[in-house]
């Protein structure tokens, strides 16, 4: 019987005896440590920071013995996850003190020699050496640069720096290029600003939320709290998916659109609520430019065009025009699902169209937002690490703006290059000798770019090839030079999190011997070729200093940001333009934008289908994304027991309809590729549907297989849709081992992946709890 | 049921692990998970569902009244502890005992081992660790007021009916609240549901 609960009863006596030992302080205080780091009774400490992995950044402390090593993690009760984790986060300490940790540069004169272990010195004077002779023989564009949205924004700061000051060279881009540049092309377009407009806890005072193209429970699980509470207020949620994920399974309305057709559901979506007066002409009347232009081209989507376009049924489409326009406040969110695709642009701005014209902006509980896969998806682009963006998020092409940064740096306006071209442009470039020279910083172009056959070409076609990375990724396991470099416990540095909300992650250990920090090495090859001077920082926080500045004044404001503040408030969103500032959680509460007339420009969107054309010997979409245990390619994850554990392996989700049983043996092909894969057969994705995971390397790449297509904006990958078959084959493709440096062992925990080749047992993939 | 407890709720889950991460980590059994995470209906659905220790109440928890080494005590607040190492043999009685497949036994170890509600943070005013980190709620911890208060409308029951058999449990699960008299599907016949007869 239920339950009445009785009285609240009484606080059990502290028995100092069952204490755990260390964290009587911590546990006494409620979940915070009573005097914040120091919860020591015997030698522990617990380190206040951030998650390593995706953008919703959940706070957790870091346990570290009182020989400093970090051994465990404790959950933290910060505003963004109020204690939550996920297993990746509960998981990830474990890379901290890892045995597959590189601990020593590793170098080699040619792809035909082995690694050897090599002094920093030997290394970087190679590396530099490597410089000048490429830059000497073919110019300084043909050395390239591309670094990652997994680094603290004081680093991302420095790569950007690097490559327009030391390696004076136009081509610098980074790998969040792959992330979510799609959404910021469409915020900037419609609203001069590129993040989301409000906060997570705006999501609890909704009263329709609609998720498009986003795994909101395996990507984001801590987001989940967020969507729960909405609902326990009574709010409706919409998902639109081709799959049936965990958060859609309990969605009022879930529309499976076939992937690649987004902005024709979002079109129609429109088109009803104009027919039906659902819109806000007051509103639009106000703030808005070029809604007449939006409202005609709508008319050319009614429900049943669109329907057929979308393959699904036309009254979905009206039920979820009257179900998000008919609510008081509604907010929509979208990730990659939406935005990997060569109209990727052009489906975010669909997404936005509907929010402006049903007037659902600005105030709490109704909004926008693109979800941020990588941890710093959202720093890591702010401040000139992106190929057309120089700090403050400041254009490359503007006069002013180089005249700006060029004063800032102290250098020549004359020297400073001009936009260079995008990652996948790249590695075009790559294979065609315009490039001759990179240094990746912490990327996997080789699992997480599309198209690998052209990847590999590409990279193989380099004459030199530096990577800095703290385990040996498949990248790195293909470059002339390796620098090991920290993990995130091992430097203070910033982040911001899908809300644009600045985050601070602590130190938590020393670095092991042998490891720098990235900050470090780009400082010292800085030196070596001559510009020590442009780039004397002793860490992190002398960096963050000259990024405060750099920034001040642009739209992504953070000259009211400093350390100190960051720890005391547990965050502050941009922008933030004075250190009385609070920071801005929510925008546009004022009704103006960022565009100078400070009205949203609301832009035509018209849908054309996918770049790779369905025929019919590749009649099926293959749509790609993640699973709960791991992260992008797998580089850090793949070598976490627990999480190999949970999900050893790829797989690919079949409808019964094509008649193959859990298990079998199918190979996937398309017009780059095939590979074999075990069948998860499953009634939770569409039937003209495949899905593949995309975190492991050939020959279980989901990327060997995707076409590298671009959105002719934002120059994002169109992994979500390409055209494929799937046939039945003899035995799946084995998952190769996480690349180890020459004489480590691989870590045995990791092994479980090449040998295991069992499909998962439920439908979003995931393995058993406990394999005993 | 007890004041403070566990209520899972299965509509929640996302089959995310995050519990059985958690639970690893946890300084009671530190590097062995306790809970099981099950696939309801693979194949038609992404359903799922955690299942942490039940804390049986009535009659007494059937892993501690047959285990013939005295070795499972049972908390005055309620709480079903794992076996006690001096104790223990590793017959596994306790495991055919228990109704909802909970102790695990380690054999090489001849230790049977079980979630005992993070007692060593429970008794701090903490939440057992699977709880704090699930990031939805599909396990939650706290009296049913405050799930109540966070959850209106709610319903839960603590008592689960096997053949004649009625278990009363310490720890709570959330069922829906127009299905409340629903019986388990292929199940056995529901003889009470939030304390009303329903035979």
């Amino acid at each position: 019987m239920t339950a009445t609960d009785p009285a609240k009863p009484a606080p059990l006596p502290l028995d100092p005896a069952i204490a755990p030992p260390g964290t009587r302080n911590f546990r006494d205080a409620g979940g915070i440590p009573a005097d914040r780091w120091h919860a020591d009774q015997n030698g522990e400490t617990l380190v206040p920071t951030h998650c390593c992995f995706c953008g919703v950044q959940c706070g957790m402390y870091l346990r570290v013995d009182n020989a400093g090593k970090v051994f465990g993690v404790e959950p933290r009760n910060h505003d963004i996850n109020r204690m939550r984790l996920c297993p990746k986060g509960i998981n990830a300490y474990q890379q901290v003190n890892h045995p597959d940790r590189l601990t020593s540069p590793l170098m080699r004169r040619s792809r035909y020699e082995e690694f050897k272990e090599a002094s920093w010195d030997e290394a970087l004077d190679f590396t530099v050496s490597e410089i000048r002779r490429i830059q000497a023989a073919h110019g300084n564009d043909a050395f390239g640069l591309l670094g990652g949205a997994s680094l603290y924004s004081e680093k991302t700061y420095l790569v950007g720096k690097f490559g327009r000051v030391a390696l004076k060279t136009r081509h610098v881009d980074y790998n969040g290029r792959l992330c979510m540049v799609s959404a910021a092309g469409a915020n900037k377009l419609a609203f001069g600003i590129d993040r989301a407009a409000n906060p997570f806890s705006d999501i609890l005072l909704t009263d329709c939320l609609l998720i498009a193209g986003s795994n909101v429970g395996e990507c984001f699980p801590v987001m989940t709290q967020y969507v729960w509470g909405a609902r326990d207020r009574g709010a409706t949620l919409i998902v639109i998916d081709p799959r049936e994920t965990a958060i859609a399974r309990t969605a009022d309305v879930h529309v499976p659109v076939k992937p690649g057709t987004d902005s024709a559901f979002f079109n129609a979506v429109l088109h009803v609520i104009v027919e039906e007066g659902l819109t806000d002409e007051a509103y639009l009347a106000a703030h808005t430019t070029g809604w007449d232009e939006v409202k005609k081209t709508v008319q050319a989507y009614p429900p049943a065009r669109s329907a057929e376009i979308c393959g699904i049924p036309a009254s979905q489409i009206v039920q979820v025009a009257r179900m998000f326009a008919g609510a008081d406040k509604a907010m929509a969110f979208h990730a990659r699902g939406i935005e990997h695709h060569s109209q990727g642009v052009e489906n975010c701005l669909s997404v936005i169209n509907m929010c402006v014209a049903t007037g659902n902006l600005g105030k709490p509980g109704a909004g926008y937002g693109t979800i941020t896969g990588q941890g710093n998806g959202q720093g890591g682009r702010e401040h000139g690490q992106k190929a057309d963006l120089l700090p403050g998020g400041r254009s490359i092409m503007n006069e002013e703006h180089r005249r700006q940064i060029c004063r800032i740096w102290g250098i020549d306006e004359a020297d400073l290059p001009p936009a260079g071209t995008s990652m996948m442009e790249m590695v075009w470039q790559m294979q065609r000798q315009e490039i001759r020279g990179l240094i990746g910083i912490c990327n996997n172009p080789f699992v997480s770019l599309p198209n690998y056959g052209a990847v590999k070409q590409g990279y193989d076609t380099l004459d030199f090839h530096a990577q800095f990375d703290f385990f040996l990724s498949e990248t790195a396991a293909n470059a002339h030079v390796v620098f090991p470099v920290t993990v995130w416990a091992e430097d203070e540095g910033v982040m911001a999190n899908t809300e644009a909300r600045v985050v601070k992650h602590n130190k938590a250990q020393e670095p092991p011997a042998g490891v720098r920090t990235d900050t470090w090495v780009m400082c010292e090859l800085a030196r070596r070729l001559g510009v020590g001077d442009k780039f004397d920082f002793a860490g992190s926080r002398e960096v963050f200093e000259e990024l405060r500045i750099a920034s001040a004044g642009t739209v992504n404001d953070y000259y009211g940001i400093t350390y100190e503040r960051l720890e005391a408030t547990g965050g502050i969103a941009w922008p933030c333009p004075s250190t009385e500032h609070p920071g801005t959680p929510r925008l546009f509460e004022d009704g103006r934008t960022y565009h100078p007339d400070g009205k949203i420009h609301m832009q035509v969107v018209e849908w054309h289908p996918p770049m790779d054309a369905y025929t019919e010997e590749f009649p099926l979409s293959l749509t790609t994304g993640r699973t709960v245990a791991h992260f992008l390619s797998g580089n850090q994850t793949r070598r976490l027991g627990a999480l190999v554990e949970q999900t050893p392996r790829p797989w690919v989700e079949v409808h019964p309809s094509h008649g193959f049983r859990d298990g079998d043996p199918v190979r996937v092909v398309t017009r780059r590729g095939s590979e074999v894969f075990p069948a998860l057969v499953t009634e939770a994705i569409r039937p003209d549907t495949v899905f593949i995971p995309y975190h492991w390397p050939v020959p279980t790449a989901a990327n060997a297989l995707t076409i590298d297509a671009l959105d002719p904006r934002s120059k994002i990958p169109e992994y979500k849709v390409c055209a494929a078959r799937i046939e039945a084959a003899e035995r799946v493709d084995e998952v190769p081992a996480p690349p180890t440096a020459p004489g480590r062992q691989a870590y045995p925990e990791t092994q479980v992946s090449r040998t295991d080749p069992l499909p998962p047992t439920s439908s979003q993939g995931r393995g058993t709890a406990e394999r005993s | 049921m007890m004041g403070r407890t566990i209520f899972i709720d299965p509509g929640r889950c996302i089959g995310c692990q995050a519990c059985v991460s958690a639970c690893r980590e946890c300084d009671s059994h530190r590097g062995k998970s306790m809970i099981h995470l099950d696939y309801t209906d693979p194949g038609q659905s992404v359903a799922s569902l955690p299942t942490v220790c039940m804390h049986c109440e009535d009659p007494v928890a059937p892993c501690a009244e047959v285990c013939p080494a005295d070795a499972i005590l049972v908390t005055a607040d309620g709480v079903v502890q794992q076996a006690d190492t001096t104790r223990c043999i590793g017959c596994a009685n306790c495991v055919n005992a228990c109704p909802f497949g909970v102790p695990k036994i380690d054999l090489q170890a001849k230790l049977q081992m079980k979630c005992n509600l993070c007692y060593d943070r429970t008794a701090y005013g903490l939440a057992p660790m699977c709880a704090t980190v699930c990031p939805t709620g599909a396990l939650f911890y706290g009296t049913l007021e405050e799930l109540q208060a966070e959850r209106p409308g709610v319903q839960v029951a603590d008592s689960f009916a096997f053949g004649d058999v009625v278990v009363s449990t310490g720890v709570a699960m959330v069922v829906p609240a127009d299905k409340v008299q629903w019986p388990v599907p292929g199940g056995l016949p529901v003889v009470e549901v939030n304390g009303v007869d329903v035979r």
